[in-house]
């Protein structure tokens, strides 16, 4: 029982561990970046709320299997809901602006989710893709709420606590989204960690054994969808309060793609993959376009290429699997 | 005893041919069932009607007097209903304590909590880390699955099971697969399955079903050709005429 005891303890500090390391890193990196780009806090901040969408996609694709190419919709829906709570009702303070963002994209994954998880597959997948065109021409066409194909303005977010301002320099927009960022990310290492993310990643491996368990994967599922359009939400949030403007390419096709591709880059099921894989695709995509404009996406290519035939894991899964073989060669 | 478990007149058809032929049978808590019968004589299809993986073209199945057929798969298995597979069907990264702590935690309706690591419940991790070590697993409690030895796969399949705490278990070939020195194991843990289960298990190997069963039925091609007593069983014409018969066709066990 002793021995047990301890195993268990070792086990839990070294989680604690991985947790105060990664709040480490994330602040380290928010840090580097504003010393490396103190011009550019616009991207930096940008940077945040792609990867808010990308921790949202990892929940329901990396963490439960669902294959899903309209992923967007969440965050495009987090997006409108703060940018109209403002520019049409108001509400200008920027923690409930944040909050209507929450809440419209959880309304959303709950509406993508009871229908995406209709299917399975490749069907799956064709329903996602039907689902973000349906949200895309929904917000073009109600345009008198979204500005249509115009863009939403007139957002002005009030001073943060009625000090700090949403400025031309984004200071304020981009310590906000660190802040928000670092939340999220504390947040949901609780949640993959807790019975529902064990039995959320058991429905990813086989559904069927969950349900002679006793347990719904459907209702498993439709939960973690509402969890995954609240983070996606918060991005779409941050990204109208720091840009102040919506428009409908937050809620596109493409949007979504390099959603997943960035998933894909850093690794899937894991949330360090996530980060990883929206900062490098981000940086890489903003240095390259800037370098030759007219064979970035090429480049794209090659590198998403490159790293799915040699480091399938993803980035961040291949540079952990080394860092453990090595520490495992010490001991 | 009154039964707890009761098929009555179960009937199953694909496209045609006949897979489960009004098939009756009754258990009481504590009874221990062995179901025997030829390659393709539709045992697991039968398991697969109980459990509600599959839809019965008629019949029904009780529970405790209850009418169950009408609930799904999920239904069945909170009201008691719980079946082990005959491939083991295990989460290949998580641990073994991890997929016991995963059922008492489903179990007690608490799987969806989504906070809390399940290694700091102390009354979960105490009642896995004794389950476990009622099946030999302990020590092995904190790797992967897929790090473990297919004979204690197959034991955390029970082990799970267990921790359902179920009223009825259905075992499907809980030894299939696993080398001849591991089976002793696996037998033990058959003895030690609590005394008030009722147990129906599905098994090719006779020295096992003999030592486990205190009754024994047979079905050849989706009927029920025996039901009584391990002793008689074997002095059945009927049920020798049924394995002759699929020795002679069978190029494989099932
Ligand atoms: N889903 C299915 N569709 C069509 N035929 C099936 C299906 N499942 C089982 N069968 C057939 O039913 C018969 C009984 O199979 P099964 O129940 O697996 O037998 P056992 O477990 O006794 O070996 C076999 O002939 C098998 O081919
Ligand atoms: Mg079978």
């Amino acid at each position: 029982m002793n021995n047990e005891t301890v195993a268990t303890n070792t086990r839990q500090s070294r989680t604690i561990g991985r947790d105060l390391i990664g709040i480490g890193a994330i602040i380290a990196a928010a840090v580097v970046g504003y010393l490396l780009f103190p011009d550019n806090l616009a991207l930096l901040t940008r940077i945040i709320a792609i990867a808010l969408l990308v921790l949202s996609l990892d929940l329901v694709t990396g963490y439960c299997g669902v294959a899903t190419l309209g992923h967007a919709a969440l965050f495009g829906s987090g997006a409108y809901a703060a940018g109209i709570a403002a520019a049409h009702y108001g509400i200008t303070n920027p923690l409930l602006m944040t909050i209507a963002g929450i809440l419209g994209g959880a309304i959303a994954g709950l509406i993508c989710g009871v229908i995406i998880l209709r299917a399975h597959g490749l069907p799956q997948l064709v329903l996602s893709i039907s689902l973000i065109y349906l949200f895309h021409e929904f917000a073009n066409k109600a345009s008198s709420w979204t500005g249509g194909s115009d863009g939403l303005s007139g957002i002005s977010p009030d001073l943060l606590f009625g000090v700090y301002e949403f400025d031309l320099w984004g200071q304020t927009a981009y310590i906000f989204g660190v802040v928000l960022l670092l939340t999220v990310f504390v947040l949901l290492r609780f949640l993959v960690r807790s019975p529902f993310g064990m039995l959320c990643r058991g429905i990813k491996e086989d559904p069927l054994r969950i349900m002679a368990m006793g347990a719904s994967p459907k209702i498993a599922l439709i939960k973690m969808y509402v969890i995954s359009g609240a983070v996606a939400g918060v991005g779409g949030a941050l990204n109208a309060i720091s840009t102040q403007v919506v428009g409908l390419d937050s809620l596109s096709f493409t949007q979504s793609a390099e959603a997943l591709v960035m998933l894909v880059l850093g690794g899937t099921g894991s949330l360090f993959g996530a980060l990883m894989g929206t900062v490098v695709f981000m940086l890489f995509e903003d240095y390259v376009s800037a370098a030759n404009p007219f064979h970035w996406l090429t480049m794209v290519g090659v590198l998403l290429i490159a790293v799915v035939l040699f480091a399938p894991k993803g980035l961040y899964g291949t540079a952990a699997g080394f860092i453990a073989r090595r520490l495992e060669k010490r001991i | 005893m009154s039964a707890v478990f009761d098929v009555l007149n179960l009937k199953k058809a694909f496209s045609g041919l006949t897979v489960t032929n009004d098939v009756s049978l009754s258990m009481a808590p504590g009874d221990r069932v062995a179901l025997i019968g030829p390659n393709g004589a539709g045992k697991t299809t039968f398991v697969n009607l109980v459990t509600g993986n599959l839809r019965p073209d008629s019949g029904e199945v009780r529970l405790n007097g209850e009418t169950v057929t009408k609930f799904d798969a999920i239904g069945r298995v909170r009201r008691g209903l719980v079946r082990s597979f005959q491939v083991t069907r295990l989460f290949q990264e998580m641990t073994p304590a991890e997929h016991v702590a995963l059922a008492i935690l489903q179990r007690d309706g608490r799987a969806g909590k989504m906070f809390g690591n399940f290694l700091s419940m102390p009354d979960v991790m105490d009642e896995a880390s004794v389950l476990l070590a009622t099946l030999g697993l302990r020590d092995l409690m904190h790797r992967k699955v897929s790090e473990i030895a297919y004979g204690q796969q197959r034991l955390l399949e029970i082990a799970m099971a267990l921790a359902l705490k179920p009223k009825v278990l259905l075992l499907d070939e809980p030894a299939a697969g696993v080398p001849q020195s591991d089976t002793g194991r696996i037998e033990q843990a058959l003895a030690d399955l609590p005394a008030d289960l009722a147990v129906l298990m599905i098994e090719h190997d006779m020295d096992l079903v003999f030592r486990f069963a205190k009754r024994v039925i047979v079905l050849a091609a989706g009927t029920i050709i025996f039901d009584g007593s391990p002793a008689d069983v074997t002095k059945d014409a009927a049920v020798r005429e049924a394995y002759l018969g699929s020795y002679a066709n069978a190029s494989h066990a099932a």
